[in-house]
C-alpha cells in the first residue's frame, strides 16, 4: 500500500536552488510538505555518503539541486555534484535502493515555478515506487 | 544553553503553523533551555525580547525560525551579536517561504516546522564560535556598458571621486539612447540631453572610457576582482584619430548601418554618429575589402593623422576593481520568425519603432523626413501596432516591455509635426501609461495630434497598390477594421542586449525566465545581485524606460560609492579549515578549489595542506574531495550536516 506521506530530505545550494524555492514560496506556490531542505553553500559540498545516509536513517527520497551547469556560484562546484551525483546514481541498485529514490537537477533563483514542479513530481515519483 | 524563537510573522507562519506547538516541541530538544514564539522577532520589539531572553537565561546558542535565511540572518546576527553572543551561534530555520506559504494543511506544516526546528538545534549544537576575517577594498569601480543607464553610473560614481574604467562593447558611448529622437513625455530632444553627458564622461578625470571592449574574464569577490578587458582591434589609433570623417568618405566598402536600425547605408571604416564619443572611426574588417579581398588600404593613404593601422590586435587588459555596475541596455525582439503573417520581414514598409525614430531624428539618414524605405515617398497613413513579442503567450513572452505605449504616442505627435496632413492609427491590446505625465500624453496624441485609437489586435498585413492592407479587430466596436497603410511601425518587445546572458554568467549573477539579469531582491535590493559587489542599472535588469534607467543607475552608483568608501570589508569566516595533524599530504583538495586557496605548508614529516583564508569562498568542495576528511568547511562541518539528516529523519 502507497504511503500518504514521505520525507524526502532536500541537498540545495544556497545560490540558486534555496533562492529558487524561497521563491517558490514568496508567490504562494503549493507543494507536498514532504520536502526537508538541508541549505548548504554549493552542491559541491554534497557528500554522495551524506546521500547514503539520508537513505540510511530512513529517507523515502533524496533530491539533491543547485545552479545549472555553467551558473556555479563557485564557478565549477555543480561540475564536480554533477559527476558525483551521476555515479551515485549508477550505484544505487548496486546496494539495493531504487534509483527512482534519488533526483539531482538543477534549478536557478529565477526559476520559482519549476522549483515547486520538481518538488511535485518528485514526490509522485518516490509515492510510486515506495 | 540554546534559545529557540518561533517567528509567527504575524499571520503569515501563524495562520498555517501552530508556533504553539513548535515551541513545546522545542521544549524538550536536547540542549534547548527556552522557547517561546513572537509576533514580529524582526521588528524592535521582538528583537529586544530575544536579546533579554540571551542575557536572561544566559543562552550560548539560538535557533530562530521563521523567514528564509535569506531573508533576515544578518538581522539576527547582529541582534544576538548585540546580545554579547558569538553572531555565528545562530540558525536559521526556514518555515516560511519554504513551509507555512506553500502548505494548506496545519497539520502537516506544523509537523514539518517541528522537524526543521530539530534539525537546526541539532546543527547549532555543533557550531562553533566564530571571528568575521577582513579583507581589504580596491577603491576603483568598473561599469559595463555605455548606455545612458552606464554613463550615470559612471558619472555619479566619479563625481565621488572614486576612479571608473567604463567599458562599451561598440565604438561610441550613448546606447540605445543616443538613437531617440525625441523623449517622452516632455519632449526633449534626446540628444540634447544625452550628448553633453556623453562629453562628460570623456572628459571626466576620474573615469577612464574604453570602447570597442568587453569583460572577458572575471576573479575574485567583492571588493576585489581582478576582470580581464578585451579590446577589440579597431585598426585606427584612438589617440591619432581626429575625427574627420574623411575615411569613411572615401572607404568604397560599404557596410550595414547598425546605427541607423539599417535605415541608411555606412561604410566599413566608420564613426557611427556625428555625436559620437569617443568621435574615432573604427574598422570592421568583415566589411572591408582589404581583408575580404586583399588589396585597398584607401584609409590609410587618405588619412591625414597617420591614425589607420591595419595591423592592430587585440589587447586584453588585467584591471582591479572593488565593484561592478552591470548595465548593459535592452535589444529589439526579432518579430519576423513569430508573427509570419505580418510579412516576415517581406515587406520594407513593415519596420520597427527604433528605426522609425532614425527617420524621424533630424541626425538620421533622411535628416529628419520621413521616407518610406521602399520608395522613399512621404507616408500619410501610419500604422502602430502594439505588443509585438510582448503580452503575447503565443510566443512565448508574456511580459510588458513597459515603453510601447507610450513611445507610440510619441511617435504619433511626432509624426503629425512633421506630415501635418498625416493620419496616425494605433492598435493597442491596453494603453498603459503609469508614468508622472504619461497618462495625459497619451491622450494629447489623441485631442491634438489627432492619433485614432484601436483597441484590438492586427491579424494580418499584405501589399495592395503600394500600399498595406492592415486588417485588425476593434475589440471594443466588435468589429473587423481595414486600414490601408502607407507605414507600419512595429513596437517590438525588449530583449536583453546581445551576450548579456554570458556576461551574467562570467559575473555569476542568474537571469529570469526572458534573460534579463535578477536582481537581489525584487522590492529590498532592487539594484544589487546575488554575487556581492555586483549592481545592476537600467533595462540589462527588465524592460524600463529613460528616467526608470536614470534612477535605478543613481541608486547602483549610490550602493557602489558605500562600499567602496570602506578600507575593509568583513569577510565570511564559513571557510575551509585543515587539521593538519591528520593530513597526509594528498592536495586532492588543492586540486579542486576554484580560489587556489589551498597551499603547501612543510611540516615534521613532509608537507601538509593548508588553507589561505582571505582567499577561501566557502563552496565545500575539499571538504569533499578530502579522502579521510580532515578538511572542513566551518559552519557546514561533516558533522553538523549529518546531525541535522539524522534528526530530520528522526
Amino acid at each position: 500500500m502507497p504511503k500518504t506521506e514521505v520525507k524526502i530530505i532536500g541537498f540545495l545550494c544556497n545560490w540558486c536552488s534555496y533562492a529558487g524555492a524561497d521563491m517558490a514560496g514568496t508567490a504562494r506556490m503549493k507543494q507536498p510538505a514532504s520536502l526537508r531542505v538541508v541549505r548548504l553553500p554549493c552542491t559541491g559540498r554534497v557528500n554522495p555518503l551524506l546521500v547514503l545516509k539520508a537513505f540510511r536513517e530512513g529517507a523515502d527520497g533524496v533530491l539533491v539541486s543547485g545552479c545549472h551547469p555553467g551558473d556555479c556560484h563557485y564557478n565549477e562546484g555543480n561540475y564536480y555534484a554533477r559527476r558525483r551525483m551521476e555515479v551515485l546514481e549508477r550505484m544505487l541498485p548496486a546496494l539495493g535502493i531504487d534509483p527512482a529514490r534519488f533526483h539531482y537537477t538543477w534549478v536557478s533563483a529565477s526559476e520559482g515555478a519549476k522549483w515547486a514542479d520538481v518538488v511535485n513530481e518528485f514526490t509522485r515519483r518516490v509515492k510510486q515506487v515506495i | 544553553m540554546l534559545g529557540v524563537f518561533v517567528c509567527q510573522c504575524g499571520t503569515n507562519i501563524a495562520a498555517t503553523v501552530s508556533t504553539d506547538r513548535v515551541v513545546q516541541a522545542a521544549k524538550s530538544m536536547l540542549g534547548v533551555v527556552h522557547a517561546e514564539s513572537i509576533q514580529y522577532t524582526c521588528s524592535d520589539p521582538g528583537q529586544r525580547a530575544i536579546i533579554d531572553a540571551i542575557q536572561q537565561k544566559g543562552l550560548t546558542r539560538v535557533v530562530m525560525a521563521g523567514c528564509s535565511p535569506r531573508m533576515h540572518e544578518t538581522t539576527f546576527r547582529r541582534a544576538i551579536g548585540r546580545a554579547g553572543m558569538n553572531p555565528f551561534m545562530l540558525e536559521m530555520v526556514n518555515i516560511r517561504e519554504q513551509c507555512s506559504w506553500i502548505h494548506s494543511d496545519i497539520d502537516e506544516a506544523t509537523e514539518k516546522a517541528i522537524d526543521l526546528v530539530r534539525k537546526g538545534v541539532a546543527r547549532v549544537r555543533r557550531q562553533k564560535p566564530l571571528q568575521a576575517g577582513s579583507s581589504p577594498v580596491t577603491r576603483r569601480a568598473l561599469v559595463i556598458g555605455g548606455g545612458v543607464a552606464g554613463i550615470q553610473a559612471a558619472l555619479d560614481i566619479a563625481d565621488a571621486g572614486i576612479p571608473v574604467t567604463l567599458v562599451e562593447k561598440s565604438s561610441t558611448i550613448g546606447g540605445n539612447m543616443a538613437r531617440l529622437d525625441k523623449t517622452f513625455p516632455s519632449l526633449d530632444c534626446s540628444s540634447c540631453i544625452l550628448t553633453p553627458r556623453m562629453v562628460e564622461v570623456k572628459q571626466h578625470e576620474n573615469i577612464k572610457l574604453m570602447v570597442n571592449s568587453e569583460v572577458e574574464k572575471v576573479r575574485g569577490y567583492i571588493g576585489n576582482f581582478e576582470i580581464d578587458i578585451r579590446k577589440k582591434a579597431s585598426c585606427v589609433i584612438e589617440e591619432n584619430c581626429t575625427g574627420c570623417l574623411i575615411c569613411q568618405e572615401k572607404c568604397p566598402s560599404k557596410a550595414p548601418d547598425d546605427f541607423n536600425v539599417c535605415a541608411g547605408e555606412s561604410k566599413a571604416i566608420s564613426i557611427p554618429f556625428s555625436q559620437a564619443v569617443p568621435l574615432v572611426a573604427s574598422l570592421r574588417k568583415e566589411y572591408c575589402r582589404l581583408f575580404i579581398k586583399g588589396k585597398c588600404s584607401v584609409c590609410q593613404k587618405v588619412c591625414p593623422a597617420g591614425a589607420i593601422d591595419y595591423e592592430q590586435e587585440d589587447i586584453v587588459v588585467t584591471e582591479k576593481f572593488g565593484a561592478v555596475v552591470v548595465a548593459t541596455g535592452f535589444g529589439l525582439y526579432d518579430w519576423k520568425q513569430s508573427y509570419p503573417t505580418y510579412g516576415m520581414g517581406m515587406y520594407p514598409d513593415v519596420i520597427n519603432a527604433l528605426k522609425y525614430e532614425r527617420l524621424l531624428s533630424a541626425s538620421g539618414p533622411t535628416g529628419g523626413r520621413i521616407e518610406r524605405p521602399s520608395d522613399g515617398k512621404e507616408p500619410r497613413d501610419i500604422v502602430f501596432i502594439s505588443c509585438i513579442g510582448s503580452r503575447d503567450e503565443s510566443v512565448g513572452r508574456p511580459q510588458c516591455c513597459s515603453i510601447g505605449c507610450m513611445y507610440m504616442a510619441k511617435q504619433a505627435i511626432l509624426t503629425k509635426e512633421h506630415i501635418p496632413d498625416s493620419q496616425s492609427y494605433i492598435f493597442y491590446i491596453d494603453v498603459r501609461a503609469a508614468g508622472k505625465g504619461y497618462d495625459e500624453f497619451t491622450r494629447r496624441a489623441q485631442t491634438d495630434f489627432g492619433a485614432i485609437y484601436i483597441r484590438g489586435r492586427v491579424g494580418k498585413i499584405y501589399p495592395r497598390g503600394g500600399k498595406l492592407v492592415v486588417m485588425g479587430t476593434d475589440t471594443l466596436a466588435g468589429d473587423q477594421v481595414e486600414i490601408e497603410a502607407d507605414l507600419v511601425v512595429l513596437a517590438t518587445g525588449l530583449t536583453p542586449a546581445e551576450g548579456a546572458g554570458q556576461l551574467a554568467r562570467r559575473l555569476n549573477i542568474s537571469t529570469d525566465g526572458q534573460g534579463f539579469m535578477a536582481e537581489g531582491h525584487p522590492k529590498l535590493k532592487p539594484v544589487e545581485t546575488n554575487t556581492g559587489g555586483v549592481f545592476l542599472a537600467g533595462a540589462c535588469q527588465g524592460p524600463k524606460d529613460i528616467p526608470a534607467s536614470v534612477a535605478q543607475a543613481g541608486a547602483a552608483a549610490a550602493k557602489v560609492i558605500g562600499l567602496l568608501s570602506q578600507e575593509e570589508l568583513e569577510t565570511s569566516p564559513m571557510v575551509a579549515e585543515v587539521n593538519q595533524l591528520k593530513c597526509a599530504g594528498c592536495f586532492k583538495c588543492r586540486d579542486v578549489c576554484p580560489y587556489g586557496a589551498v597551499e603547501a605548508q612543510d611540516a615534521r614529516d613532509g608537507q601538509v595542506a593548508h588553507v589561505i583564508a582571505s582567499l577561501c569562498q566557502g563552496c565545500g568542495l575539499c571538504n569533499v574531495a578530502c579522502p579521510p576528511g580532515v578538511i572542513s568547511l566551518k559552519g557546514y562541518t561533516d558533522n553538523q550536516l549529518i546531525a541535522e539528516v539524522v534528526e530530520v529523519l528522526r
